[in-house]
């Protein structure tokens, strides 16, 4: 039997699953990081921030919004698993189920599903958690290499922490023996969130994601280029320790944030100049929040923050278009 | 090799399937009857010369252009003409026909049918422009836009570059690329014809990568034609659409809602460069053309040399008929051809392929929610923002979608062919332009 069917009659075989799929796959380096340095318990927050974002996605669709099973695209996998990535691996764990049923019902489910919300639905959780909590939240494990059950944990303050108050060179040569080195940051040997602590992981997730063409390189280059730029200024004009570039890269969230974060589909604009504004402004955000603010972090408000100009920028922002020039 | 060129704005990379290129172009035979439409141009369909038993040869003149944006219609073979009246077409939809009972295959006597080829232009501009509307030619790329119209420039444009369209860049055809093998001195010296129609001294035949042959053989002859070049564009989808290939070409843009012409170039798809010398030089008018039968279900895909009028079913049958997976029968290419209402609808002078496809490649996924990604807007190749078109459309917000130059839409399909939530983009652009129209 002939069926007749529009043009065209070719699809490419990316569809909105795979695309999730490839984003956890990307994600795969900082798990297996984050099972080296902070053991059981951080297998524990990410598996109960997935399978409760799953459930939630599951149930409230099912019951409260009346639609059909939407977990089936993997949107609900990428969120739980990038909630896990943003807390540290001591949170309690019925926290995290908290933190999952704001990122996926009220920070999702609420604007109507995928595709359709304003704010990163990850971030939401997180910024709720760190709001409510704030003791858990700022509660950092100590890396301790290959000890997977993580008995007894010590805690210490993450490099920005460390970095955050102190003034001029006196106090910098003093902390200097605590700060970690940039290898021991790249690779991960850190205090912090369980998902953003090596910068190494989390490139190797990115290249993966350029290859498989699930985003473009404008937003993870514009923003931490952005921010490099920024805090390099600050460095070079004040010359206090706080400022310096390379460690403010590679330590607290930005890596995470410009690379799964911010390139988020749904909460980024649509197009590559779009992309650039965005990736720009969040990185100008985030060392101010960084430097000017009481918090050491500024990731996660930067990047909600500009989320909620994102309708805006693709009003304003149109793509280059054929015809304009002879 | 000079540099490989290509435009800058989108574009795809679909699978090629050229299945065929290696298949020498071989003549499908005469089918018992052929159906000849009157309207296989863009225009007023051309007025019926011929009634119910008349004799008609190869050649014979049996639909004359109504007007200027028409075409004349030639018989395809001999015969007796058995009925005209309304048949389905491709599409669906009735259209008038002219059924011939083939016997025999006598040609006009003024057809020079030997293979010779004539390197002298014995023509003066005007002669050439009317040789080519008395043999009917029209693009045979697709569009079937009367080519008589596109080779006479008005006064006040400033025509400087001839392109002749070699691209093919549609997945599974390889009709134009055989006949740049096969016919690779006629094309060059059609396109010195075309020059000499607008007393201009340049043509460059743009082909893209995946066709090495075509480019070699070209590339060799070019060098004894003063004024003919070669250019080697990329293999990407939309290369051969006449916007993109002009901008690829010279780095112009046709303004939007304009014509080629404004941007100083006349692109010509080879095959109509071929039929233009025929035309010319052979006194032949367009009867027949190259057809790729195709697809991944065609049990012996190939490219035939088709008598204009062939049914497709009888083309389907040479190739070994429709398989148990075959699901379409596509007329044209997979990304803009059309999805055959009826088999039996015959070949017309832009049809370029018949494909065969299983729902393997032409399947359509259900819709789900857009997701926002923005891969629409990155492979228009004209910078377009269907996801935004689609939405509007859907809300019928017909007045915004004025600002999103929604009528400079090339129906290419990249936004559909790319799209994750298998929205069917293109259907929205196409629905979006039709209501603009409407409105003005």
């Amino acid at each position: 039997m002939l069926k007749i069917s529009t043009a065209p009659h070719m699809q490419t075989q990316h569809d909105t699953p795979k695309i999730m799929l490839d984003v956890v796959f990307a994600m795969l380096p900082a798990i297996i990081v984050a099972l080296i340095f902070f053991g059981l318990p951080a297998l524990m927050v990410i598996l109960t921030s997935v399978a409760a974002c799953c459930g939630f996605e599951y149930f409230a669709n099912r019951f409260w919004f009346k639609k059909g099973n939407t977990t089936t695209d993997f949107s609900a996998i990428v969120t739980g698993m990038l909630l896990a990535f943003n807390l540290p691996s001591s949170m309690p764990l019925w926290m995290v189920v908290v933190g999952a049923f704001v990122a996926i019902v009220i920070g999702k489910l609420c604007y109507g599903g995928l595709g359709k919300n304003i704010f990163n639905p990850a971030l939401v959780g997180r910024v709720f958690l760190f709001i409510s909590f704030p003791v858990q939240m700022t509660n950092w494990p100590k890396p301790e290499f290959l000890n997977f059950l993580n008995t007894d944990a010590q805690t210490g303050a993450t490099t920005l922490g460390l970095i955050k108050h102190i003034d001029s060179q006196t106090s910098a040569t003093m902390l200097a023996g605590e700060l970690p080195s940039y290898w021991q940051m790249f690779i991960g040997n850190i205090g912090g969130c369980l998902g953003e602590v090596s910068a190494l992981a989390l490139l190797l997730g990115l290249v993966y994601m350029l290859y498989r063409k699930v985003i473009t390189w404008h937003i993870p280059f514009y923003y931490i280029g952005s921010f490099f730029s920024f805090s390099l200024i600050m460095w070079l004009i004040t010359g206090n320790i706080q400022y310096e570039p390379l460690t403010n890269i590679l330590s607290g969230g930005l890596m995470l944030g410009a690379i799964f974060m911010a390139t988020d589909y749904t909460t980024s604009p649509m197009t590559i100049k779009g992309r650039i504004i965005f990736a720009v402004c969040c990185g100008v955000l985030t060392g101010i929040i960084r430097f000017f603010s009481a918090y050491p972090e500024g990731v996660s408000f930067a990047i909600l923050i500009m989320n909620a100009f994102v309708p805006l920028i693709d009003k304003f922002i149109k793509p280059d278009f054929y015809g304009q020039r002879r | 090799m000079t540099k490989i060129k290509t435009f800058p704005l989108g574009g795809i990379h679909p699978e090629k399937y050229k299945i065929t290129t290696d298949s020498p172009v071989i003549f499908a035979g005469l089918p018992d009857v052929v159906t000849i439409p009157v309207k296989q141009h863009i225009g007023s369909p051309a007025k019926i010369l011929v009634s119910p038993g008349d004799k008609v040869k190869v050649g014979t003149l049996i639909a004359d252009a109504d007007g200027i944006v028409s075409s004349d219609v030639h018989s395809s073979v001999s015969g007796e003409v058995l009925k005209i009246e309304a048949i389905e077409g491709e599409f669906g939809y009735l259209e008038d026909m002219i059924t011939i009972k083939v016997e025999g295959d006598e040609f006009e006597p003024s057809v020079d049918r030997s293979l010779d080829i004539d390197r002298e232009i014995p023509y003066t501009a005007q002669e050439i422009v009317a040789k080519i509307r008395e043999a009917g030619i029209v693009g045979m790329g697709g569009a079937g836009y009367p080519t008589p119209i596109k080779t006479s420039i008005p006064e006040d444009k400033n025509v400087d570059t001839l392109i002749v369209n070699g691209i093919e860049c549609e997945p599974f055809l390889t009709a134009d690329d055989r006949l740049m093998i096969e016919k690779a001195e006629q094309i060059i010296i059609g396109a010195k014809i075309i020059n000499k129609a607008l007393g201009i001294q340049n043509a460059i035949i743009a082909i893209d990568e995946n066709k090495p042959k075509a480019i070699d053989i070209l590339s060799k002859l070019t060098k004894t034609y003063v004024g003919v070049n070669v250019q080697v564009c990329a293999t990407k989808y939309p290369q051969g659409g006449e916007k993109q290939l002009i901008t690829a070409i010279t780095g112009r843009e046709v303004p939007s809602g304009k014509l080629p012409a404004d941007a100083g170039c006349l692109v010509q798809n080879v095959g109509t460069v071929f039929a233009i010398y025929e035309a010319i030089m052979k006194n032949k008018p367009l009867y027949e053309r190259i057809v790729t039968v195709s697809g991944d279900t065609c049990l012996h895909p190939a490219n035939y040399l088709v008598r204009i009028g062939t049914p497709a079913s009888y083309l389907i049958e040479k190739s070994g008929g429709i398989s148990p997976e075959t699901t379409q029968v596509i007329f044209g290419g997979p990304m803009m051809g059309t999805s055959a209402f009826n088999i039996n609808a015959p070949i017309t002078k832009t049809t370029s392929g018949i494909l065969l496809l299983s729902d393997k490649i032409a399947g359509k996924c259900a819709e789900t929610d857009c997701i926002r990604c923005g891969k629409c807007t990155e492979v228009c190749p004209i910078g377009l923002q269907p996801y935004l078109i689609a939405r509007l459309m859907k809300n019928h917000q017909i007045g915004e979608l004025k600002d999103c130059h929604t009528l400079d839409c090339i129906e290419c399909g990249c936004c559909a062919y790319t799209c994750p939530a298998h929205i069917p983009l293109l259907d929205y652009c196409k629905l979006a332009k039709m209501e603009l129209r409407k409105k003005n």
